[in-house]
């Protein structure tokens, strides 16, 4: 199939309160450039699915919200006339129809005749490597299947985005990593607008070339997977995105000071302050000269690298992953580097 | 979804407007002509004041009341059996039990001719046995004979459903705690069908309450709600004390309904 | 357990008490019907002739009590399918409102629904004395079988979210009902509309206070052949009743155990 670009999602002021009272969505501006992969990711109840459904046209925003594709107002058009492509956490394929016709049915509803649906139909099974599967019922099936021809279905109809609900939620953690190289690939080289929602941070940071994170109906944080984990705007960020060290203390004259010691860096005074880093962010000297010094508590061989688990006098807990030709044992006393820009103060 | 919004209120219409006209509309010309007779809106009390309609209500009651228990007591004790017990053409006698579902009550009616009738066949088989012909088709009991006839089949269905989802656990739990097979029944077994049996029990009440196809071919001679609501109209043309009569029989088959269906949650709603 | 002997004894007498007293009278009048003399037993011999006069003599009943099924089936079709998909998709106090007026007849004996419909439309001469008034009839008793079967489907599949994938991928509202809502609700569709021709076929209590000379279905035929004709007679046409009946009540049990959500079964004596 030709490579092809989607068109540009703008979403202004959109906001969704249910008619129940409850607030899903707090007003929001937010844009997907065309060709952009744009991942939602948060806790289950965040909002992200209810922001994709506004974007597909299965929930209308708020007064005031609009939902714009290539600048083109597209608020009061039902889902049917946006031409997106949605692939649903269920799948939510026909099983009164066989593969070939799921694929086929956004083509045999925009009129085009049967033996060219089928054609084309072939034609992404084929990309997509299941055209063997084309005559099986949807029951006959496995999940990896199912998720691969939703994906085709939603494609088929040349969408101007597509748009994904958690399509992995349902299959197992091997599966879900092997089928998210095979679904970047696809959607780069595609180069088509996607909106992927997710509750699960390796997609996110695997998928996306920007990631949404989500908080309570709002946006926390919006940045490169990169940013995201490495400079998390605020605790929750960094808390759901990896796992993540938090040291508090104080910021004075260039240093920050804690329990296990003082640091230098670039930031003004902040009379509560806290670094969160990775685990990979950090070094463990031996010897500590003054800065940062904690005990080890325990150590995890794993092979490629080593997991260690340091504790500071008042006893907060900091993991580190460092290569395992240190020998560390627990009880000793190291010294805890952080490379630069890898670390965000809050 | 709005656009789907629209095509619901399309599709809901025609209903709509068969139910306001074939329903709503002839309910409340019942209501009206009930009102209408030389008694006017007292009608309904004139029913009361009448001792032989407060006999036949009294009948009707007695009568669907003890169909309702007879068919229960049989309902449960087959249905227990039948979930617990694996044999040999179990299949077969499920499938004799449950047949005769949805036999209209009038051939009901001549089932219990046939068995109980003149020319039936317990007369014959009491005969063979010297005795006199045992005939009961055209009474009371041939009545409650064919209700039951009528009552089990559907019973039975929602009971054997019931008992094949009780936890046999629970009943073994009872038994290790050392309590007999009748307290096993009364404590944990019959608690656990309670639902089922308040559903199926409101069923076999209603239709005993309201059928008329059996009881027109057993006899005109009767006196139960249905045929009085009959001659009363048919013969009689005394089309207001019919109506009262009918709304009188609606209210409290749909009272006992509604009634058991806020016991049993849900499942006694499409009763028939 | 182990099955107390004395208790399964009783259970099983009870059980089979029970299965002869459903099955014995039917199995009686099926051999009435083509025995030549019933009182004088099979010694008589088998013959058709009995069934030779009930075709003579109600054969109108018979194709009457088809035709109106099939259009009691019909209606209930158009009327009832669309109005349960859209009954089922919105839980509202609009909906439930709806939902309990439409099955209320259920409810209310059919001897006092016919009165209802004979003093509102019995001034309507041409109505009153044609078929349609019993079909009328057919279908308020029989609709809210055909509503809570495809509802009780709809409810099973998550046909809502099959409808946002169709509507995801272009498809109009009437699209999705006849190309997604309708096929995956084709059980319970199946399952109601066996519902409603086997009550349809049956129907006597409304049936009786609405027909007239000329409109007699089967089971009033069946009455009158009861009350007027000799036991061999009213057996053949039993038997016939059977014929068609039967079938239905089997396909029927099938399906009862495929769809366990299906209503309670109805139907009045």
């Amino acid at each position: 199939m030709k490579p092809r670009t989607g068109a540009a999602v703008t979403l202004a002021g959109c906001g969704k309160t249910f008619a129940d009272g409850t607030r899903a969505l707090a007003p929001l501006d937010l844009s997907v450039a065309a060709g952009e992969t744009l991942v939602l990711l948060g806790p289950s109840g965040c909002g992200k699915t209810t922001l994709l459904r506004i974007i597909a046209g299965l929930e209308s925003p708020d007064a005031g919200g609009r939902v714009l594709f290539d600048g083109a107002d597209v608020t009061a058009l039902p889902i049917e006339k946006r031409n997106v492509g949605m692939v649903f956490q269920s799948y939510a394929l026909f099983p009164n129809m066989n593969v070939r016709e799921n694929v086929a049915y956004g083509l045999r509803v925009r009129g085009v005749g049967k033996a060219e649906r089928s054609r084309l139909a072939d034609e992404v099974l084929e990309m997509m490597r299941i055209d063997a599967l084309a005559e099986r019922r949807i029951t006959q099936l496995s999940g990896g299947q199912r998720q691969r021809v939703a994906l085709a279905r939603a494609l088929a109809v040349r969408p101007k985005a597509i748009l994904l609900d958690e399509p992995m939620a349902a299959l197992d953690a091997a599966l879900r990593e092997h089928l998210r190289g095979e679904i970047d690939a696809l959607l780069r080289r595609l180069s088509i607008t996607a909106v992927y929602v997710t509750h699960d941070q390796a997609e996110a940071l695997a998928l996306g070339d920007r990631i949404v994170v989500m908080r309570e109906g709002e946006i926390a944080q919006v940045g490169t997977p990169r940013e995201v984990y490495e400079r998390p705007a605020d605790a929750f960020v960094a808390s759901f995105v990896g796992t993540t060290n938090r040291l508090e203390g104080t910021v004075r004259g260039g240093r920050f000071a804690c329990a296990a010691g003082t640091m230098a860096l670039d930031a003004p005074d902040m009379p509560k302050a806290a670094l969160l880093f990775r685990p990979e962010a950090a070094r463990l000297v031996l010897d500590p000269p003054a800065g940062l010094v904690l005990k080890v508590e325990q150590v995890q061989f794993q092979g490629a690298r080593q997991k260690v688990t340091l504790c500071t006098p008042d006893s907060v807990r900091v993991v580190v992953e460092t290569p395992p030709d240190l020998e560390i044992a627990p009880g000793m006393l190291m010294g805890l580097a952080l490379d630069p820009n890898r670390f965000s103060l809050v | 979804m709005r656009s789907a919004d629209r095509l619901a209120v399309l599709f809901l219409a025609p209903l709509f407007a068969f139910a306001a006209a074939f329903f709503v509309l002839p309910l409340a010309e019942l209501v009206l002509v009930a009102g209408s007779g030389p008694n006017g809106a007292f009608e309904y009390l004139a029913i009361l004041a009448n001792p032989r309609h407060v006999q036949t209500l009294v009948a009707t009651l007695a009568l669907s009341a003890g169909v309702s228990v007879a068919t229960l007591a049989l309902g449960t004790v087959v249905a227990l059996f039948l979930a617990r017990t694996r044999f040999a053409g179990r299949a077969l006698l499920v499938s004799a039990l449950t047949l005769p579902l949805a036999f209209p009550g009038v051939v009901v009616g001549f089932m219990i001719i046939l068995l109980a009738g003149r020319q039936g066949l317990l007369g014959a088989f009491t005969q063979s046995l010297g005795m006199d012909r045992l005939v009961f088709a055209y009474s009371m009991a041939g009545l409650f004979a064919g209700y039951l006839y009528f009552s089990l089949p559907r019973v039975l269905v929602t009971l054997m459903a019931a008992a094949e989802k009780l936890d046999p656990a629970l009943e073994e739990a009872a038994r290790s705690l050392g309590a007999s097979r009748l307290a096993v029944l009364r404590d944990v077994t019959l608690p656990g069908l309670s639902p089922a049996l308040i559903a199926s029990g409101a069923i076999a009440f209603a239709t005993a309450m309201g059928a008329f196809g059996t009881a027109f071919t057993l006899a005109t001679r009767i006196d139960v709600l249905a045929m009085t609501i009959y001659t009363e109209f048919t013969l009689n043309a005394n089309f207001a004390t019919a109506s009262a009569l009918s709304l009188a029989l609606g209210l409290i088959t749909w009272g006992v309904l509604a009634l058991t269906r806020n016991m049993a949650g849900t499942g006694v709603a499409a009763a028939g | 357990m182990i099955p107390h002997r004395l208790t399964f004894v009783l259970q099983l007498l009870v059980t089979l008490a029970c299965a002869a007293f459903l099955l014995v009278p039917a199995l009686a009048s099926m051999l009435a019907g083509v025995t030549a003399n019933y009182f004088q037993g099979l010694r008589s011999g088998l013959t058709l002739r009995w069934i030779g006069e009930v075709l003579a003599l109600y054969s109108g009943t018979i194709g009457l009590s088809i035709a109106i099924a099939l259009g009691t089936l019909g209606v209930t079709l158009v009327l009832g399918v669309p109005a349960a998909w859209a009954l089922a998709r919105k839980p509202s106090r609009l909906s439930r409102l709806v939902e309990e007026v439409v099955t209320l007849p259920v409810a209310i004996p059919g001897l006092a629904l016919a009165l209802a419909l004979i003093l509102a439309y019995g001034g309507f001469r041409a109505f009153r004395m044609s078929p349609l008034f019993i079909l009328v009839g057919h279908v308020l008793y029989t609709l809210p079988f055909m509503l809570r079967a495809v509802m009780a489907v709809l409810a099973a599949v998550d046909v809502k979210a099959l409808e946002e994938g169709a509507a995801s991928l272009g498809a109009s509202p009437l699209q999705r009902f006849f190309h997604v809502v309708v096929p995956n609700a084709k059980g319970g569709i199946l399952a109601g509309a066996l519902m409603v021709v086997t009550l349809s076929i049956g129907e006597f209590n409304l049936t009786w206070m609405l027909h007239t000379p000329l409109t007699k279905t089967l089971p009033v035929g069946l009455a009158d052949s009861y009350a007027s004709m000799r036991l061999e007679i009213a057996s053949a046409y039993t038997l016939i009743f059977f014929v068609l009946i039967v079938p239905l009540l089997v396909a029927l049990q099938m399906f009862g155990r495929a769809l366990p959500a299906a209503p309670a079964k109805g139907g009045r004596p």
